[in-house]
């Protein structure tokens, strides 16, 4: 018996030092851009990330600090931009994908399992495909190089519908029959019983979506025309020139939105963890 | 009384209306407007039809590159993507809460972030000068110095799947430790009384057990796959070298908006709409994808 155990104990700690370098080998890549963001970026851009760039020597704040003056203030812009798109999307998204997936999880009635099928087929469709209609559509309504151009397409995520479908079915069907004999509407029955009830799925969703808004690339790329409405993927995109003189602005630029992010990642782990596994399958 | 029933018979239909209106407007509109659109030529103030042109245009090189480039991203993506992510989770299962949740944070750290900024910094790890960081450990093992970027050929394709795994690890790993969390552990552990080892359990309970998330994780991987754009852009902004990183979706953008050709932009998103249907509901039918989502 204390064989077993003594070995185990081995495996344990093979298994926990294989993952620990593993984890630092996927964290690497991160620690070479925090360094590089306090860095000139002349000498990266000609360089590239070198032995000696490595080492947390020599670093200045002057990158960071220049960040919000350097191209007339172009950074905030970009900032304000992916803020107001990921507060506005996100809340708008998570709201509605709520709203459809409940009524799909909730109610039984025809045409259900129609709706459902639907939202299974739009997971599965590239939406990409869509890009050149879609961006007819916009200049019809003149939603060009607006935030509302940007999100009003998404608004309706099917991912999130099957999400709190999910979770919707779980949900007491008891408090459905109570909220009927008080009274109260169905429609109210959703706001005042079960929406609060579903919180935890809002956490997740809520996460899951504006780390979505926040890092979101092709469309917005399409939709903003102009630099001051860039939001700042679309931004630092536009510095990624050839010739590198825009290198101070860009690392910091990276920098400063991702490093907010991987905070509020710490503290939310269980929350993005549970958002992503919505989408697998229950056995 | 009719008026109670009725509005309980209403409400599913108003729950499900929002979804309804989006999927008419920004769905079903959408996908007629591309297919009209691929059977016309399309420029600034004139449109007009011209038939199955723009299909038959779509028999040129650049397409077919396109296209095999997509697969064969798709394929590497499946490859790695599978076995790592799962052997990674079936360690981290193994190990104390507390620790496990670390080392998972730290996997997962790249999908938090945007791919403009994972480009900048691969770009700067595979920059072409001798000293920068890839080439100096290439030059410690005797090998060449690359210009990994302006290269083409399979380097392309390595950077595009290094990228990949890098970003996707983390969150396939979620993926697999959800799964693994549903295999009873009764099952192990009779297994053990039998007397399995590790790797037989492995094999012959974890695998097997594992398959509707193996799956899941599949299917996602072949959407992804074949929707790549992001990786591409960001490396090769004007286009890669003898277009070995050109992809379907970097097609239809760069007919479609660089060239202002919308038809053909069209005609090349409804030829990707095929493939992704086709290649997909195989794989589904297949695996039965479809009948466990119906819970």
């Amino acid at each position: 018996m204390r064989i077993i155990g003594r070995k185990s104990k081995v495996i344990g700690f093979g298994t926990v030092g294989i993952l620990t370098v593993t984890g630092l080998v996927f964290l690497f890549p991160v620690y070479a851009l925090v360094l590089a963001a306090f860095r000139p970026g002349q000498e990266l851009m000609r360089f590239g990330i070198t032995l000696s760039t490595l080492i947390p020597e020599g670093l200045s704040t002057e990158n960071i600090l220049g960040l919000f003056t350097a191209r007339k203030g172009a950074y905030g812009f970009w900032l304000r931009n992916s803020i107001v798109i990921m507060a506005l999307r996100t809340g708008l998204s998570v709201f509605f994908s709520a709203f459809v997936g409940y009524g799909l999880g909730m109610y039984e009635f025809k045409g259900r399992s129609f709706f459902l099928s639907l939202v299974l087929f739009l997971m599965v469709v590239p939406i990409q495909i869509l890009i050149l209609p879609l961006y007819r559509m916009i200049i019809g309504l003149r939603l060009i190089n607006t935030v509302w151009g940007v999100i009003l397409p998404f608004v309706v995520y099917p991912f999130a519908i099957f999400f709190f479908r999910q979770y919707a079915v779980t949900l007491p069907r008891a408090f459905l029959d109570a909220g009927r004999i008080d009274g109260v509407s169905e429609i109210g029955i959703f706001f005042r019983i079960m929406m609060p009830l579903m919180i935890p799925a809002f956490g997740a969703m809520i996460i899951l979506v504006s780390l979505q808004s926040w890092n979101d690339f092709l469309w917005p790329l399409i939709v903003m025309r102009t630099e001051k409405m860039f939001t700042i993927p679309i931004g630092l995109n536009s510095l990624l020139t050839p010739y590198g003189n825009n290198y101070d602005m860009l690392l910091s630029g990276a920098f400063v939105a991702t490093v907010p992010i991987i905070i509020v990642f710490l503290l939310f782990q269980r929350f993005f963890i549970s958002g992503l596994s919505a989408g697998s399958i229950k056995g | 009384m009719t008026l109670f029933t009725d509005s309980r018979k209403r409400a599913p239909y108003i729950f499900v209306f929002p979804f309804i209106l989006s999927f008419l407007i920004f769905f079903l509109y959408p996908v007629i407007s591309t297919l009209v659109m691929s059977f016309q030529e399309i420029v600034p103030g004139q449109v007009r039809f011209i038939g199955g042109t723009n299909y038959k245009r779509l028999l040129n090189p650049q397409f077919f590159t396109a296209v095999k480039n997509s697969l064969t991203y798709m394929f590497w993506t499946i490859v790695v993507l599978i076995p790592i992510p799962m052997i990674l989770a079936v360690l981290l299962n193994s190990i104390p809460g507390k620790k496990s949740y670390l080392l998972r944070g730290m996997l997962f750290i790249p999908a938090l972030m945007s791919v403009v900024v994972v480009g900048t910094i691969f770009r700067l790890l595979f920059a072409s000068s001798d000293m920068a960081l890839v080439n100096r450990f290439v030059r410690l093992f005797g090998g060449e110095p690359q210009a990994w970027l302006l290269a083409g050929s399979w380097k392309s394709m390595f950077l595009l799947v290094l990228i990949a795994t890098w970003r996707w690890t983390g969150i396939n790993i979620v993926y697999f430790l959800s799964g693994l969390q549903q295999i009873p552990q009764e099952l192990y552990e009779a297994a053990e009384i039998d007397g399995a080892g590790p790797v037989q359990k492995f094999f012959r309970i974890t695998i097997p057990l594992l398959k509707p998330t193996t799956v899941f994780v599949t299917a996602i991987s072949i959407f992804g796959g074949l929707a790549m754009f992001e990786e591409s852009y960001i490396l090769w902004s004007a286009g890669s070298p003898d277009n070995s990183g050109l992809t379907i979706v970097r097609y239809i953008y760069r007919r479609g908006f660089e060239a202002a050709d919308m038809g053909f932009g069209s005609a090349v998103g409804i030829a990707l709409l095929f493939l992704v249907l086709l290649i997909s509901f195989t794989f589904l039918k297949i695996t039965g994808f479809f009948k466990q989502e119906r819970v």
